[in-house]
């Protein structure tokens, strides 16, 4: 591991002035991904630049709509522990409380895990499912995007050098709807995911017809992927376990996988299949369960 | 739970707490990383990131300049090696290979392979200074998978290397064919001609890790006046002083090993890797010099066990085993000597079968040199041999511990080299499991199935020395040279107290340096409660003898006419009886002749085998290919058990090992020969939340080879689970698997057809 400086800016003003001194900059939020990189020298920087100190970075807030703001490098922990957003947006919390165990959660942020990039980072597909939006800020200014334009490549995301991702929003959830989050791993802890699949139902007021689906997956391909075909496949259908295998099929049509030593290209296209409709299962186990 | 009659003794099947239990959960025990001396550095090792490839250059210069370096070594430092083979109780090794395994010379046969150090003022300089060592490689193809290897047009790591018989023959070409072996008898293919079922498969399992929590460490101090003193975790410091001397060329007095903690072993902390580097660092730089091995240094270059290849056919006629053909193909790692002998003679002991013929195959590959891994060599040749009898007992339609029970081995049969067993408890393993609860339950519900094995382990004796002092107040100091990994103060300490009759507590044992006590050898081969507890009885019984002749003094008789009984020297005369307990013997001491010192030193023999049956139910995630352990229950014969709860231990930390061996363990290599999963993120070893609690089953049939019965415990848990789980997996699917691991991948592409 190479020297580099730390430090500690108490403002996002702060914060982009040292973004802009020319040296190679890398973010502390949590430390769990890029403090692990830098020791086994696969990143390297100049200075490391804790967000920690910034409040708009710790921030969480519940507006009166609904709708979800969390600063950046707010710890997992801190947001799975607030009962009103677990009840709310419980495919947020399936990925939360998976990502490590009680030590990494205590640090780890939902914007170091989307920052980071890996395919199979276990935040996204559960803010893919939700709809959730990204506030990216700069000296420039702020912009948002859908998370799911954020992937741009294994460890490559679409901040510019100067930028830093200050908030990750989840809007108010649709009525008639539930949604889930979950992974396979090999064992039952301590595993990162060979595939994952979140997923939103959202049903008519009758509670008969599917209006619209929300998948996504992690680590079947370079990003983590949205299935715009699994709702093209089963909107206006009944949501019974025929409908959730259209679902299933079309996220294993999207897939594009590897073959490495977490998984096989023939085995990570099957769970994109069987992970996809247990999640729809999941997510309409819920929807029935707040009515 | 225990199966037993009730105990002639007093504390040997008590469960006291361990003295090293306190300091160990208080965090205070000191591990080989916590040494810390005034003025140490900190080395660290260039390794090789090619699979095979000669060295053709080492440029260290500009490494030398480097902020905060005292010290650079490559090969070049090292004493030219003898070529020849040293023994390290479990297994021997070439002195040139171990040398050159530490730092290679001319080539680097596999990844991870050391090829220079460098000392420094901090970590991290080392580190950065290693970037600046140039070596020169001519890459050359590597040769990783046994069957590969064996094939006559394979890349050879050795041009020098000959495939030698048992004979003593060499073969006229080179070949990474290091050595064959062959255990014959009967009439094989008359007896298949007989036969009314057959089975024939190939069994293949991968290189696995054993996984133990503490990397690999070495401190070591060069002192001024030519003394080395060397402190790190190993399961034998007189065979680190041993190999360290070779390897230095340095008499072995004046070379001290200082055991610390041990963090794990199970056969992989027996070789040497770090200690000499350490030293001639110390030697160079003036300083005394620690070096730690990285998790994937650990994968990397130390030494996991074998994979294998095992083409195998069995026949049964009337119920009885007629027939065995079976070819062992053990991948050795960089240099000679998987344990493949000892898998060709295990794999049968468990049964009586009159014809067969084993051919073993220690083949060279391009991956770290494999050293002992628990029941070395036996658990891949139970996988074949026990999945190959649960699918003749289906064949047939016997039940598959009947089918074992009718086939096993008793005393006077004979082993697969002609040795005929002694009092062996293999038949009672079967019969306990039979009737165990778990077996006689039924297993419900879809996609679950139950399994059932064998095992069979040789178990050690080899050479154990300890010394035993009194102290006035009554106490006993025991002190031993077995580093302790499973419990075995404790262990050596009961059975002290039993031979001299005093309460546990009243021993404190300790484990000393090479200085401060006898030659012992490795904590190995389930040896230590075994053998050094014969040494600890020998020296309970020298302090017995001391004490009645001190007694008999006093009271003017002959010692032979004073007995010794419940830590008590009595007189017994037709008119009185007199009495002098071992406390106011001990009190005397000084006046009767000086310190009692008992000794007891001596090569074990008679080591009694340990046999082990288990069942296992599984359940399979169809979808998945996810199996899970439902419940699992470990039958065992452990001669007496000393401390039962240790020994459960044992049994229980065996069978985790095992199912991860069986579920997800493996050495996954890219084609370019490097370890892809080289963390124990991606090296999936079960965690808690794994396994089920597993029900461990003592069976005690004593030893009669020593004086309470020990048999070995350690290693024949880890023989059976990987068939066992074969088995289950099979009964709850219908889909045999024959290669390990069984992970979900291999499970869930096996039952859709894919890939
Ligand atoms: C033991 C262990 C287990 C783990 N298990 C899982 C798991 O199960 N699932 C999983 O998905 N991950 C897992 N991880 C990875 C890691 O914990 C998560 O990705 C975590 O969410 C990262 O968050 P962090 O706050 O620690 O990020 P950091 O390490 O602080 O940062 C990660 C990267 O993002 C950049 N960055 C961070 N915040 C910002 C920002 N606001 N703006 C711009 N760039 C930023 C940093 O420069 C860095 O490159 C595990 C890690 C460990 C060590």
């Amino acid at each position: 591991m190479e020297a580099f400086d730390y430090l500690a800016p108490h403002s996002l003003l702060e914060a982009y002035a040292a973004l802009g001194n020319g040296r190679r900059s890398l973010m502390l939020a949590g430390g769990t991904d890029v403090i692990v990189q830098l020791r086994e020298d696969r990143r390297h920087c100049d200075q490391l630049i804790d967000l920690k100190h910034i409040p708009e970075m710790m921030s969480m807030k519940l507006t009166p709509e609904g709708r979800l703001e969390i600063g950046a490098a707010k710890p997992l922990a801190e947001i799975y522990e607030d009962g009103e957003i677990a009840r709310r947006f419980p495919a947020l919390i399936d990925s939360a409380t998976i990502i490590g165990g009680t030590a990494i959660q205590s640090r780890a942020s939902f914007g170091g895990n989307l920052c980071n990039a890996s395919p199979a980072a276990d935040s996204a597909p559960a803010l893919m499912a939700l709809a959730a939006r990204l506030v990216i800020g700069s000296s420039r200014g702020t912009r948002e995007m859908p998370v799911e334009e954020f992937f741009l490549g294994p460890g490559r995301n679409a901040l510019q050098p100067d930028e830093l991702l200050l908030q990750v929003i989840v809007p108010a959830q649709p009525a008639h709807s539930g949604a889930f989050y979950h992974r396979f791993i090999p064992r039952n802890e301590m595993d990162i995911a060979v595939a994952s699949a979140g997923a939103r139902i959202t049903l008519d007021a009758a509670g008969e017809r599917i209006e619209s689906v929300r998948v996504a997956l992690g680590a079947v391909a370079a990003t983590p992927l949205m299935v715009a075909g699994a709702n093209t496949a089963v909107v206006g259908k009944p949501p019974t376990a025929e409908t959730f295998a259209l679902a299933g099929q079309a996220a294993a049509e999207l897939a594009t996988p590897i073959t490495d030593m977490r998984g096989s290209i023939a085995q990570r296209k099957h769970l994109a299949s069987v992970l996809t409709v247990r999640a729809l299962e999941g997510a309409l186990l819920r929807l029935r369960e707040n009515h | 739970m225990t199966t037993t009659e009730r105990s002639p003794y007093k504390v040997i099947g008590t469960r006291p707490i361990r003295p090293d239990g306190v300091e160990k959960v208080t965090g205070k025990a000191q591990y080989g990383a916590d040494v810390r001396l005034p003025g140490m550095i900190h080395g660290r090792l260039l390794r090789s990131p090619h699979a095979h490839a000669y060295i053709r250059r080492i440029d260290t210069s500009a490494a030398e300049k480097m902020p905060g370096v005292l010290a650079v070594l490559t090969h070049h430092d090292f004493p030219a090696a003898r070529d020849e083979m040293q023994e390290l109780g479990e297994g021997a090794v070439n002195l040139k290979e171990l040398s050159d395994n530490i730092l290679a010379s001319d080539k680097v046969l596999y990844r991870g392979h050391a090829v220079a150090a460098v000392a420094a003022l901090s970590p991290h300089q080392a580190e950065e200074a290693l970037k600046k060592i140039v070596v020169e490689y001519e890459v050359l193809p590597p040769v990783l998978d046994v069957m590969d290897a064996m094939r006559p047009d394979a890349p050879l790591l050795s041009e020098t290397r000959f495939t030698r018989e048992m004979t003593g023959q060499k073969s006229e070409k080179p070949s990474n064919i290091a050595s064959h072996l062959q255990f014959k008898s009967g009439d094989v293919e008359a007896a298949f001609a007989e036969a009314d079922a057959i089975v024939e498969r190939d069994y293949t399992t991968k290189m696995v890790h054993q996984g133990y929590i503490e990397p690999h460490n070495a401190t070591a101090s060069w002192n001024a006046d030519g003394t080395i003193t060397i402190w790190t975790s190993t399961q034998g410091p007189f065979v680190v002083r041993a190999q360290v001397a070779e390897v230095l060329r340095h008499p072995i007095s004046t070379i001290r090993v200082i055991p610390m903690e041990i963090g794990g072993g199970f056969g992989g902390k027996i070789p040497i890797y770090l200690d000499p580097v350490a030293a001639l660092l110390s030697k160079k730089s003036g300083r005394p010099v620690k070096v730690l091995m990285s998790r994937t240094d650990v994968f990397e270059a130390s030494g996991p066990t074998s994979g294998t290849h095992i083409a195998l056919k069995v026949g049964v006629k009337d119920g009885v085993i007629t027939a065995v053909k079976a070819d062992l193909a053990y991948e050795a790692g960089a240099y000679a000597g998987s344990p493949v002998g000892a898998g060709a003679l295990m794999m049968l002991s468990p049964y009586n079968i009159e014809n067969f013929q084993i051919d073993g195959y220690d083949v060279v590959v391009n991956k770290p040199k494999t050293s002992a891994y628990r029941a070395p060599g036996a658990p891949a040749a139970a996988f074949a041999i026990e999945s190959a009898l649960d699918e003749l007992a289906h064949k047939i339609g016997a039940d598959p511990l009947e089918l074992r029970k009718k086939n096993t081995a008793r005393e006077g049969t004979r082993r697969v080299d002609g040795t005929a067993f002694p009092r062996i408890g293999h038949e009672e393993c079967v019969d306990a499991a039979l009737n165990s609860a778990h077996y006689r339950s039924p297993i419900e519900g879809p996609n679950r199935g139950r399994g059932v094995a064998s095992g069979y382990w040789i178990n050690a004796g080899m050479q154990s020395s300890v010394v035993a002092a009194v102290n006035t107040d009554g106490t006993v100091n025991l002190i031993e040279g077995s580093t302790d990994i499973g419990g075995t103060r404790a262990s050596l300490a009961m059975q002290l107290a039993e031979t001299l009759g005093l309460p546990f507590d009243v021993i404190r044992p300790t484990v000393a340096d090479t200085d401060s006590v006898g030659y012992n050898d490795v904590t190995g081969g389930s040896r230590t409660t075994f053998a050094s507890g014969m040494a600890v009885h020998e020296a309970g019984l020298d302090i017995q003898r001391q004490m009645r002749e001190r007694a008999a003094k006093g009271w003017g008789v002959a010692a032979d006419a004073v007995s010794y009984a419940d830590g008590r020297v009595t007189l017994k005369t037709d008119s009185e009886t007199k009495e002098l307990s071992f406390a106011e013997i001990a009190k005397k001491a000084a006046s009767t002749g000086g310190p009692i010192v008992g000794r007891g030193s001596l090569t074990a023999r008679g080591a009694g085998a340990a046999y082990a049956t288990h069942i296992v139910d599984v359940e399979v995630d169809p979808d998945t290919g996810k199996v899970t352990i439902l419940r699992y229950t470990a039958v065992q014969d452990v001669g007496t058990a000393i401390h039962p709860s240790y020994v459960e231990g044992q049994i229980q930390g065996g069978v985790v090992q095992g199912i991860g061996w069986a579920l997800n363990e493996e050495y996954y290599y890219d084609d370019d020969g490097r370890m892809a999963n080289s963390s124990y993120l991606d090296y999936r070893m079960p965690t808690a939340l794994d396994v089920p609690m597993i029900d461990a089953v003592l069976v005690e049939v004593p030893n009669p080879g020593h004086p309470y019965g020990v048999r070995g415990v350690g290693e024949v848990p880890i023989v059976p689970p990987l068939a066992a789980i074969a088995n289950a997996i099979a009964d709850a699917t219908g889909h045999r698997f024959t290669s390990l691991p069984m992970s979900p991948r291999r499970v869930v592409e096996e039952l859709h057809g894919l890939s």
